[in-house]
């Protein structure tokens, strides 16, 4: 109680005011900041980042926004993001792959550039880039899916064959002809986004979406019963009985010589 | 008050100095903007790639990079430890402005520099109030929050906002909405605050008047036994409170201006009609002994 009796000096009373206020002030104007850095994490869809990219919010503790992957950018794919007009964080580079899609060089100069590390240096490939997947969004327009070759997006891939195929089945509109499906293999697409830059129609039916929204994720403990017992070379549990298959026999056979079974019962003017 | 306090800010240096020697740093500092902002854009604008980037991080002849030491130490609080190259560029920075006074970034580089200086212009043209003066240690409690929300966030927080970077890079890559900043920043200079963006809130100016604590160039107040007090030198600086302890210094104080805040700007040294400033070095303790004349006003501008 002592020490509440005693006189406070004037200086420490206005020092400590003083501190107080411009503290407050501090802890609204950071909260503030802090508001606007959680906006600006939200990517857009469209907006895809450069080759080796760090995933998103990495990104932005990373990326200073010098612009020097833009600049290094031999085919002008890469933008700063404009204050106000472009959607990513203000100063970050971004693509559209609709307007100008990643030609995936070889020497991957924007990654050379990158002073900080936001582009990861430790990729040496550009075949291992994941700058989003391509998904075939629209099936119904989708021209091949419509029983015509369109074939573009398939041609233009530069990872065919192994990032899209063609997948053939029945067209079973026509009834005789062949329906092409492209298809994403997810493991191989690196996101560079050709195959949506030049699908023939006025919007794309194929789409660069980036991985977070273009793929679902397998739960760590699923365990697929065929990979399984193709790693092991036998039957996952040891002495399992394999009875033999039910088969009906053909006419005039023996059940027991096909390993079949006789029917239990026999449907009424039915051909046996 | 002398009749000479009275006189508009300059005129007697003007009239001993002519304008262009009252002018003199005033013209080298716009130069000196001018130059670094046109080094950015040979690029985009003729095709001449010497310099890349923006003031955030850039490369010069292919093999010279230069990163700002705040946004790598805001990265490096968000959590991202960075490559060699940023790391390297970011200690040349703070290595040369260590030497030459740090905040003379703010008044030899700074894009927004001249938008400020236009705003304190038309601030005294108009005759406004003052306004609102946070404290000068404002700036650095602006600077620790800068770094903790960006320790909190995981983002480089103030380059969402950061007017320098914003501007510059506007002028570089494309402006977008970024005059609207800088609008807000001439505004805010203007109306709410005189001297207010530069001299009292802004986190980039405090970095870089730590990183110059211990600068080697300086100003000092050598011939300040000549001093007619009147007051120019108070009314064009924009950390005025800087002068203070060098030109009314006692005998034996050094006559250097050691505050880190002064920005290097040398407008004492053009608007002095008695030479008291000169540009030297920070262990330079030379004091003149004898007065200049003194230069009487003309009789025009007696009261």
């Amino acid at each position: 109680m002592s020490a509440t009796l005693q006189p406070k000096s004037p200086g420490r009373r206005r020092f400590l005011a003083e501190t107080a206020r411009v503290a407050g002030g501090c802890a609204v104007a950071g909260s503030l900041l802090a508001y606007v850095a959680r906006d600006a994490r939200a990517l857009p869809a469209e907006a895809l980042r450069p080759p080796g990219a760090m995933p998103e919010t990495d990104f932005l503790s990373a990326c200073i926004r010098c612009g020097l992957c833009v600049r290094d950018c031999p085919y002008d794919t890469l933008k700063l993001a404009e204050l106000g007009e472009d959607d990513p964080a203000t100063g970050t580079p971004y693509f559209t792959a609709r307007d100008v899609p990643c030609e995936m060089c070889d020497d991957i100069p924007c990654v050379a550039a990158c002073p900080t590390g936001a582009l990861d240096p430790g990729l040496k490939t550009i075949d291992d880039a994941r700058m989003g997947t391509a998904v075939l969004v629209d099936q119904e327009n989708c021209l091949n899916f419509l029983g015509l070759r369109c074939d573009v997006c398939y041609r233009v891939c530069p990872v065919i064959d192994e990032a899209i195929t063609l997948e053939t089945s029945h067209n079973a509109r026509s009834g005789k002809h062949a329906i092409f499906a492209p298809t994403v293999h997810a493991d191989h697409c690196t996101g560079c986004g050709l195959c949506e830059k030049s699908c023939v129609l006025p919007d794309a039916a194929i789409k660069v979406l980036p991985i977070r929204l273009a793929r679902g994720s397998s739960a760590d403990h699923y365990r697929k019963g065929w990979e399984e017992k193709e790693r092991k070379g036998a039957p996952l549990v040891e002495g399992i009985i394999d009875l033999p298959d039910r088969m009906p026999a053909p006419a005039g056979a023996a059940p027991e010589a096909t390993g079949g079974f006789e029917p239990a019962f026999k449907l009424p003017g039915g051909a046996q | 008050m002398s009749a000479k306090t009275r006189l508009p800010v300059g005129q007697e240096a003007i009239r001993i100095k002519g304008w262009f020697g009252a002018h003199r740093y005033l013209i080298l500092r716009r130069l000196s903007q001018s130059f670094f902002l046109g080094l950015f854009l040979l690029g985009p604008w003729f095709g001449i790639w010497w310099v890349v980037g923006t003031l955030a991080g850039s490369r010069t002849f292919e093999v010279l990079p230069l990163t700002d030491p705040l946004v790598l130490l805001q990265s490096i609080a968000a959590g991202h430890l960075p490559e060699l190259t940023a790391l390297v560029g970011a200690i040349i920075v703070l290595a040369v402005y260590a030497l030459i006074g740090g905040r003379v970034y703010c008044s030899w580089v700074c894009p927004i520099n001249p938008v400020t200086d236009a705003a304190h212009w038309l601030h005294e043209r108009l005759g406004l109030q003052k306004g609102w003066q946070p404290k000068r240690s404002a700036r650095l409690w602006v600077l620790g929050t800068v770094v903790v929300v960006s320790a909190l966030n995981g983002t480089i927080a103030w380059e969402l906002v950061n007017p320098v970077t914003i501007l510059h890079r506007g002028l570089v890559f494309g402006m977008g909405f970024a005059w609207v900043v800088v609008a807000a920043v001439f505004l805010f200079d203007l109306l709410v605050s005189r001297r207010g963006w530069c001299s009292h809130i802004c986190p980039v100016g405090a970095f870089y008047g730590l990183v110059g604590t211990k600068s080697v160039v300086r100003v000092s107040a050598a011939n300040r036994v000549s001093c007619d007090d009147c007051m120019d030198c108070y009314a064009v600086c924009p950390e005025n409170h800087v002068i203070s302890p060098a030109l009314k210094g006692k005998p034996g104080d050094t006559p250097v201006i050691l505050s880190p805040d002064c920005t290097n700007c040398g407008r004492c040294i053009d608007v002095c009609a008695v030479d008291v400033f000169a540009f030297t070095h920070r262990f330079d303790p030379r004091v003149s002994e004898t007065a200049k004349p003194a230069v009487d006003a003309p009789s025009e501008y007696a009261a």
